[in-house]
């Protein structure tokens, strides 16, 4: 078994076997840079696109911390805006910036680059899949335009409340709501397929799936699983739209509503939790497994040593990947479900612990005897680690059912999601922002905002969302406007949740330096050397810097190794680029060797 | 920087040893247990001792890592590509460390939803945004009800042919009371959209979903009055939707409970006939309560 990961097994080079299909060659301005097939561009578009609304989602924390953390000050903030708030939030950060920007963002610019294709294989289809994102977005923003203003109904949307008179948003709100979603859901199918068939069909010579960077095996895991599990989500919000326009009762059953029977009946709400968490446990996957991969990429590179255990990694990620979608009732423990449900999903949820852990342990035993470099991008890492640790641990005790019972809709739960699926993955995408801003822009960006925003960050990030925890325990419950009286709260209780605001608003203060940084550096950066963190994966090989149309040169390159050849004894570098020919790898100038340790079978 | 290991070390290392710290005395931790629910406790702080090690052990290993391996010029990485021994031994590790939580967990959740045999029973009901209780009166068993026979007299839609609901005392707009150390079965329902059963000191709670009844179970272990809250988003006055819940010695559970009045009574106080409703699925309140009838 050890040949799949030897580093030196160049048979595995076929010669071509089909010829290379010509690129779509933009002309105008508008076809460039606007409507643009070049999946470089459209990563560009879709990331400014999901960090301008994830700007928006950050606002509306801000306004929530607010008035969580000084209740009686805030007049302009009344109930219905705190529930729109926490409602657009949240949906704001999950769908339209996180995995927007993972797989529209990073997938769009990595997966052609780092598997040594010209581009992605529908192109059209990419483009599409851009401006309907982006139309999605816009229905979204017009919901705080349309009488009611948008939804509050909370992220998770549950009927009936969501079209009910009772909650904020419920006559046009929620409406442009689920269109929103369906039209992100469809323009996402149109990029996902396009991610995976190329992966699957666009991987230059030499590129087998075993020698792929776990960046793109993250990202490609994480496709297969939108596909499959956005569906669900597309359904639901169909549903719930003909229920709130037509009349119909998909998951409305006898309701009277203010002492009027309304003209509904027979429908299950339960119904929609299933679909609804059949999509929105995955999706907490299709955040992480990007993550996951990049994270162990920048772990690697900037440890100037090979990932630890790469096929235990793959597998991990494939086996958390197919474990996401048997999971999914953890979520509704105390939802009123067949109580029976509850031994079988506690069981896969804490089975899912096993290689989510190894993937820590891995992460660190890369760290370990290797050779490590602080930079920004290693400094996020580290925090990653930290994070995701604490926020993972912290699901063991919401995945153990029982246990789950007392701190289910408490504040222990949005300490925990905020952890492991907030502050985890957006420490990621500043890593992975910094680690390729240099081949995105050709330029450094500043080292010491850098260095500012990272600890700003993961020191306040840690501040908010470890004592909230202890908040759940007290029985603090979450999406409560103001807590009033309680024979159970004491008063440090309001004296912590003013504390929270305050570093909230801290963090959010260091985003925009992240923002001024990356802003000035793209046109005022130091020029950067090329390869400047020395890594040896195909993105940083390509003739020019930043990468241009068709992104290599006359030539594919030819991928001779796996992606973590680091520290390889008797090599001329500590690294060799995956596509570097086997006779120019060994510091004597003669072929390469086979590497002396090679893994126990 | 040069010596950026060991500003990395030291915050390593300070945000382990401020984590544990904060855990073990910060003021803000379980409020005191006034149920039969101590082993769902329990279960956290075994969950916390597990999880703990594991965070504190993987926190210091890198920040060990990041002083000890440290970047040094000229120097190389050790090339071991796998280790699958040790990859199998932490794996066993963890899984040991999953059955060690699993287990009481499970066992935990087998008691939540195993209601003893006679225990008593009680009505909670959920609607915007207030909270209405339901004792099933002299004959012991509530009678059944549907959200489809609630007008402005019979608020909980009992089902006036079901001579089992007559007796029904109905409690609106004022507090639940239980008797201490007597195990209760307390039926959910709701009748507009979800809401939830809080009482932080019970630490039991469950969805009240319209079209359906759900239960806990618990056993009130100390007299005292606390707060009932909903747990559930259920609007905007979902922050506002609260109660309180009083337990206390049998003696005076039943002197309570002497005054109330029972649905019979508020009817004829309506002046409206008994027995008259139309023919209509109706809820059945059994064991089986999370599938029983939908009401249609």
């Amino acid at each position: 078994m050890s040949t799949t990961t030897a580093p030196a097994d160049s048979d595995l080079v076929r010669p071509a076997e089909v010829e290379e299909v010509e690129l779509y060659h933009a002309k105008s301005f508008i076809t460039k840079y606007i409507f643009s097939q070049d999946a470089k561009v459209i990563a560009i578009q879709y990331s400014v696109t999901a960090t301008a609304i994830g700007f928006v989602g950050l606002v509306l924390s801000w306004l929530m911390r607010l008035q969580l953390g000084f209740p009686d000050f805030f007049s302009f903030i009344d109930a219905t805006d705190y529930y729109q708030f926490i409602t657009l939030h949240g949906m704001i950060m999950v769908i339209y910036l996180l995995t927007a920007l993972f797989l529209g963002g990073f997938g769009n610019y990595l997966i052609p680059l780092m598997i040594g294709a010209r581009d992605m294989v529908f192109p059209y289809v990419n483009m599409l899949s851009y401006w309907i994102y982006l139309l999605a977005v816009l229905v979204l923003l017009a919901s705080f335009f349309v009488p009611g203003g948008p939804t509050g109904a909370g992220w998770t949307l549950y009927p009936p409340q969501a079209i009910l008179s009772g909650t904020p948003g419920s006559e046009g709100g929620i409406i442009l709501m689920l269109v929103s979603l369906a039209l992100f859901i469809i323009g996402f199918t149109m990029g996902g397929l396009n991610y995976v068939v190329t992966v699957l069909q666009a991987r230059t010579r030499g590129m087998t799936l075993m020698r792929m960077p776990l960046s793109i095996w993250g990202i490609f895991v994480a496709t297969v699983l939108a596909l499959l599990a956005f569906p669900a989500l597309f359904v639901g919000a169909v549903m719930m739209t003909f229920d709130s326009l037509l009349g119909t009762s998909f998951f409305m059953p006898v309701i009277v509503e203010f002492n009027e029977q309304l003209e509904y009946g027979g429908g299950s709400p339960i119904l929609f939790q299933h679909l609804f968490w059949f999509f929105g446990h995955p999706e907490v996957y299709i955040v992480a497994l990007p993550a996951f991969g990049i994270v162990s990429d920048l772990i690697s590179v900037h440890s100037r040593r090979h990932i630890f255990g790469y096929r235990m990694m793959v597998w991990a990620l494939v086996g958390i990947g197919a474990l996401s979608f048997v999971v999914w009732a953890h979520h509704m423990y105390v939802s009123g479900m067949n109580p029976w449900f509850g031994f079988f999903f506690a069981t896969t949820t804490l089975i899912i612990a096993v290689p989510t852990a190894l993937k820590v342990y891995n992460w660190t035993l890369t760290l370990w005897k290797g050779n490590i470099r602080l930079t920004i991008p290693m400094l996020f890492s580290l925090a990653f680690i930290v994070t995701f640790v604490n926020g993972g641990i912290t699901g063991l005790f919401l995945g153990n059912v029982a246990v789950d019972v007392p701190l289910s809709d408490t504040m222990f739960v949005v300490a925990h999601f905020h952890m492991v699926m907030g502050v985890a993955p957006l420490l990621v995408v500043f890593g992975a922002i910094y680690h390729w801003f240099p081949l995105v822009t050709g330029r450094m960006f500043h080292q010491g905002m850098a260095q500012f925003h990272f600890w700003v960050t993961f020191i306040g990030a840690y501040l908010i969302f470890l004592p909230l925890h202890y908040l759940g325990f007290l029985g603090v419950p979450r999406r409560y406007f103001e807590m009033g009286d309680t024979s159970f709260i004491p008063e440090s209780a309001a004296t912590l949740n003013s504390f929270v605001t305050i570093v909230a608003l801290i963090v959010g203060f260091a985003q925009l330096v992240f923002i001024y940084n990356l802003a000035r550096s793209t046109t005022k950066g130091k020029i950067s050397e090329r390869n400047p963190w020395q890594a040896t994966t195909l993105e940083w090989q390509t003739p020019q810097v930043p990468p241009g149309h068709g992104n290599f040169g006359a030539e594919l390159p030819v991928v001779y190794r796996w992606a973590y050849e680091y520290g390889l004894p008797g090599a001329r570098d500590d690294f060799v680029p995956q596509n570097t020919p086997p006779d120019q790898v060994m510091a004597d100038g003669g072929g390469e060797v086979e590497p002396s340790p090679q893994p126990a079978e | 920087m040069k010596n950026m290991w060991i500003v990395v070390t030291i915050a390593l290392v300070l945000v382990t040893v401020g984590t544990v710290a904060f855990h073990i005395w910060s003021p803000w931790w379980f409020t005191p247990i006034a149920s039969n629910w101590g082993f769902i406790d329990d279960t956290i702080v075994l969950t916390f001792w597990v999880t703990g090690v594991v965070f504190i052990a993987i926190l210091l290993f890198m920040a060990y890592c990041v002083m000890r391996f440290r970047y040094k010029e000229g120097h190389r990485s050790e090339y071991e590509p796998e280790n699958t021994k040790l990859e199998v031994w932490l794996s066993v590790l963890t899984g040991i460390g999953v059955v060690i939580m699993l287990a009481p967990g499970l066992f935990a959740w087998n008691q939540f939803i195993t209601v003893p045999e006679g225990a008593d029973r009680v009505e909670v009901m959920g609607q915007q945004w207030q909270w209405s209780y339901r004792y099933p009166g002299a004959d012991g068993v509530l009678g059944t009800t549907s959200a489809t026979l609630i007008d402005e007299d019979n608020t909980f839609g009992v089902n006036t042919n079901d001579a089992n609901g007559l007796d029904d005392i109905l409690i609106e707009g004022d507090e639940l009371h239980l008797p201490l150390g007597r195990p209760v079965k307390i039926l959910l329902r709701s009748i507009d959209v979800l809401h939830d059963f809080y009482v932080p000191q019970f630490r039991a709670k469950m969805d009240m979903v319209p079209g359906t009844v759900t239960y806990i179970w618990l056993t009130p272990t100390r007299i005292g009055t606390f707060d009932i809250l909903c747990f559930e988003l259920c609007g905007i006055g979902h922050y506002n939707m609260r109660s309180t819940v009083v337990v206390e010695e049998e003696a005076d559970y039943q002197a309570w409970l002497q005054e109330q009045s029972t649905f019979a009574e508020i009817m004829a106080e309506a002046g409206r006939n008994l027995g008259s409703n139309a023919d209509v699925r109706l809820s059945e309140n059994t064991d089986l309560s999370v599938t029983s009838t939908v009401t249609q």
